[in-house]
């Protein structure tokens, strides 16, 4: 008997809508991100994650909306990030009913709102997304620097030191995104998924670059205890259970519904 | 009619929803009267243990609570909702409790440094295996649920019951996890049953169908 590693489809929300919405079921409104969401839990997926991607605060008040009318139908756990600044941001989305919601570039920005809003709602509900990528090889040190923004601006973090202060500033899982793979379909930044897993004590989600269902695999075996993938569900290449199937057949203990 | 206490909690809505779904009627309340006249109770609760108890306290819902647990009406307590029941946490202290139920509250210590805490996703469930104890009744509201079952978790402390018995599911995260209590009215599960799929809504409806 051992926890199950998670996987969880990640939809990028934009003022409401699906930004690329799902094709591997008629879906009424493919561009509806409560319709995404209730297919995917239909799928048995074990976690769904919602990224607001939008740019005004109108935007992300309609997502508070989007949060209460999944949580009205969907059953499954659900993440929330995107545009959480204050604790106040964070209560929003958790009482309309997100399990958790996830901190990026306010965490730089004052990293202890993540203490803040640990203190508040539990560890247990903070997530925090980690945007790194690889220094340069020529660069006096290597590793990863953290990038803000949507992985525009780097902020001079080292990535690793990054991820163990907001172990400590109290959040209680991280989403690792590797600037290098994401949208590239090449398979996670396994070095930096180890990594991150080695050195701190609180669950890592591995993100960005899954193109093949032994991407996912590669990624929980480099330590990851969830997997986060978009297109490779989004356009029907592969179903949840697909991916699960696969990875039980590798001796990974997934959750079969 | 199911009261939902609202102790300033995150999970409210998806509860609410979840019970709604399992065929119940609920209302969600801070008022303690209307905790005290409800056929049965649910706590749901997440979040910090200290912040939870203040809620509790201001919101003067202990008493209610107390009251109507102990007059026998079925009690269904999720995550905090089961913490609170015992005499104390580590978390954010010691912190007192509601000592309806003896024992404490400790943070997971799994032993095994790949094995992460907060203790989140599914893990699976099952009775604990205890040979002298063959004539413990069935429990009502696990009716329907397989041994072994996949339910969702997101925790960094576990209850330890002072009485072992009390125990009607654990989980295995490198040490035991108690997953779930029964005591008399009581039953209360550190995981999230609202957000556990079609295994979840079978322990809401066992317990929107089940008579006191």
């Amino acid at each position: 008997m051992t926890l199950a590693r998670r996987i969880i489809p990640c939809l990028d929300v934009k003022d409401g809508r699906v930004v690329k919405g799902i094709n591997f079921v008629q879906l009424r409104d493919a561009g509806d991100p409560v319709a995404c969401a209730a297919a995917y839990d239909a799928q048995g997926a074990d976690e769904i994650c919602y990224l607001d991607i939008s740019a005004a605060p109108e935007g992300r008040a309609t997502l508070v909306d989007v949060v209460a009318r999944t949580a009205d139908q969907v059953f499954a756990p659900l993440t929330v990030g995107g545009g959480v600044r204050s604790v106040g941001d964070a209560e929003r989305l958790l009482e309309a009913g997100a399990d958790k919601i996830a901190i990026n570039t306010a965490a730089i920005r004052s990293p202890q709102l993540v203490t803040a809003c640990a203190a508040r709602f539990g560890s247990q509900a903070i997530v925090v997304a980690v945007d790194a990528k690889r220094r340069v090889p020529t660069s006096a040190i290597d590793g990863w620097e953290v990038y803000s923004h949507g992985g525009r601006t780097p902020e001079g973090l080292d990535g690793l030191a990054w991820c163990r202060r907001l172990a400590d500033l109290g959040a209680g899982e991280l989403l690792v995104t590797s600037m290098d793979r994401d949208g590239t379909g090449a398979g996670y930044d396994l070095e930096l998924v180890r990594a991150v897993a080695g050195a701190v004590p609180i669950p890592v989600i591995a993100s960005g670059g899954v193109g093949e269902l032994a991407h996912l695999a590669a990624g929980l075996e480099a330590g990851a205890d969830a997997v986060l993938a978009a297109s490779i569900f989004h356009f029907g290449r592969h179903t949840i259970d697909e991916a699960k199937a696969f990875l039980a057949a590798a001796g990974i203990e997934v959750r079969r519904s | 009619m199911i009261a939902i206490v609202d102790v300033c909690s995150g999970n409210l809505r998806s509860v609410e929803r979840a019970l709604q779904r399992a065929g119940g009627r609920t209302v969600v309340t801070r008022d303690p009267d209307t905790v005290r006249r409800a056929d049965k109770i649910v706590v749901p609760g997440q979040g910090a243990f200290g912040v939870f108890m203040r809620g509790l306290t201001e919101r003067h819902l202990g008493d209610a609570l107390r009251e109507a647990i102990a007059s026998g009406r079925p009690y269904l307590g999720i995550c905090l909702g089961l913490q609170v029941l015992f005499d104390e946490s580590e978390e954010q202290g010691p912190c007192a409790g509601l000592g309806i139920v003896r024992g404490r509250v400790a943070r997971l210590a799994p032993g095994d440094r790949r094995l992460k805490v907060p203790h989140i996703g599914w893990n699976r469930v099952a009775p604990p295996h205890v040979a002298d104890r063959t004539d413990r009744p069935a429990e009502p509201l696990l009716a329907g649920v397989a041994g072994g079952a996949h339910v969702y978790f997101v925790h960094s402390y576990h209850a330890v019951p002072a009485d072992p018995s009390l125990v009607a599911l654990e989980a295995v995260h490198g040490v035991r996890i108690t997953a779930a209590i029964r005591h008399d009215n009581l039953f209360a599960c550190q995981f999230h049953p609202e957000k556990s799929q079609a295994v979840g809504l079978q322990i809401l409806r066992n317990f929107v169908e089940a008579v006191p």
